[in-house]
């Protein structure tokens, strides 16, 4: 009656070691077990930084990059009192343009502006394309040395990151024929029309050239170039976008009408 | 490793979600903060210029 079952005794010992054992079996750490969880640690890192870079680091970077343009660009318009009997404006409108002197290296000079890439997009332009421009918190658009100033005849060549890092040329594909492209330094706006697009390999340096695609020819146009990365998160070409001089205006005459409903009052 | 992680973790089980929920934001803070910027400074993703500047 009370006898207990003779089978049952090592049949409970038999489940209860089973369970024991299994629990040691899935506290021993196993090599594959481990490395297969540092690979997919891996993997998520490097999705998580993607993430960072693309989106999080870019979209920091570009609000201080164009905090940092209109903090330049107030200050070269806030020391000149708007002319109230500006020079005679002819049929040319002030003349030829202002030309500065090339800048020293990584010094902000102008500050980009394009209607089509977003009513507050703004940039600074800084001399010299490496990446203590073009990765600047500050800066982000970077002049090639090479190339011509504003205003002057021949080639004002610039080049920007397409995404990440403030992604300065971001929307660069999306300008039409005609669009605007303002430059602004302590002198005045300069303003250029878009008129094609290239799409280069990287090599193409001649693109940039005074008269882009001869190099050895004597320029007659202004022209301003903007040059970044092609396709989107590619490196594998570069899209370039030639836009046409139209007008010069000193800083005392104001920005430009499209532009200065653009600029931020004050 | 992380069965490990988890067992090393005392206390109940909220407090144990808790504890994994706050490593995983520190984690997270200290990639975007010192370990990102410095990997996106060796990335060599600065190709928008044509020829050599």
């Amino acid at each position: 009656m009370t006898e207990p079952a003779p089978s049952e005794v090592p049949a409970q010992r038999g489940r209860r070691a089973q369970r024991a054992s299994a629990a040691r079996a899935r506290r021993r750490v196993s090599v594959v077990g481990v490395l297969g969880e540092l690979l997919m640690t891996g993997g998520v890192l490097v999705l998580l930084f993607l993430a960072w870079q693309l989106w999080w680091n870019d979209a920091v970077m570009a609000a201080s990059q164009s905090r940092a343009a209109e903090s330049i660009s107030q200050g070269w318009t806030a020391d000149v009192a708007p002319d109230p009997d500006p020079a005679p404006v002819t049929e040319e409108g002030y003349g030829d343009p202002v030309v500065a002197t090339a800048p020293g290296n990584a010094d902000a000079f102008a500050v980009l502006y394009v209607p089509r890439f977003g009513a507050d997009y703004q940039r600074t332009i800084a001399q010299g394309t490496g990446t203590d421009v073009l990765n600047s918190a500050a800066l982000g658009i970077g002049h090639y040395p090479s190339t011509q100033m504003p205003g002057e005849v021949g080639n004002f060549a610039i080049a920007s990151h397409r995404s990440a890092n403030g992604g300065g040329m971001h929307l660069i594909h999306e300008l039409q024929l005609g669009d605007a492209i303002y430059v602004q330094t302590a002198d005045g706006y300069y303003t250029y029309r878009f008129r094609d697009f290239e799409y280069v390999p990287p090599s193409a340096v001649e693109a940039i050239a005074p008269v882009p695609h001869d190099p050895e020819a004597t320029p007659v146009d202004r022209l301003i170039t903007l040059t970044t990365c092609n396709p989107l998160l590619s490196t594998a070409e570069r899209i370039i976008a030639y836009g046409v001089f139209e007008s010069w205006q000193p800083t005392s005459a104001g920005a430009p009408a499209e532009l200065a409903a653009m600029m931020p009052a004050g | 490793m992380y069965a490990a992680l988890w067992r090393i973790l005392p206390g109940p089980l909220w407090v144990r979600i808790l504890l994994v929920l706050i490593l995983l934001a520190a984690v997270l803070y200290s990639l975007a903060t010192w370990v990102f910027p410095w990997v996106n400074t060796i990335v060599d993703n600065q190709e928008v210029t044509v020829g050599s500047p």
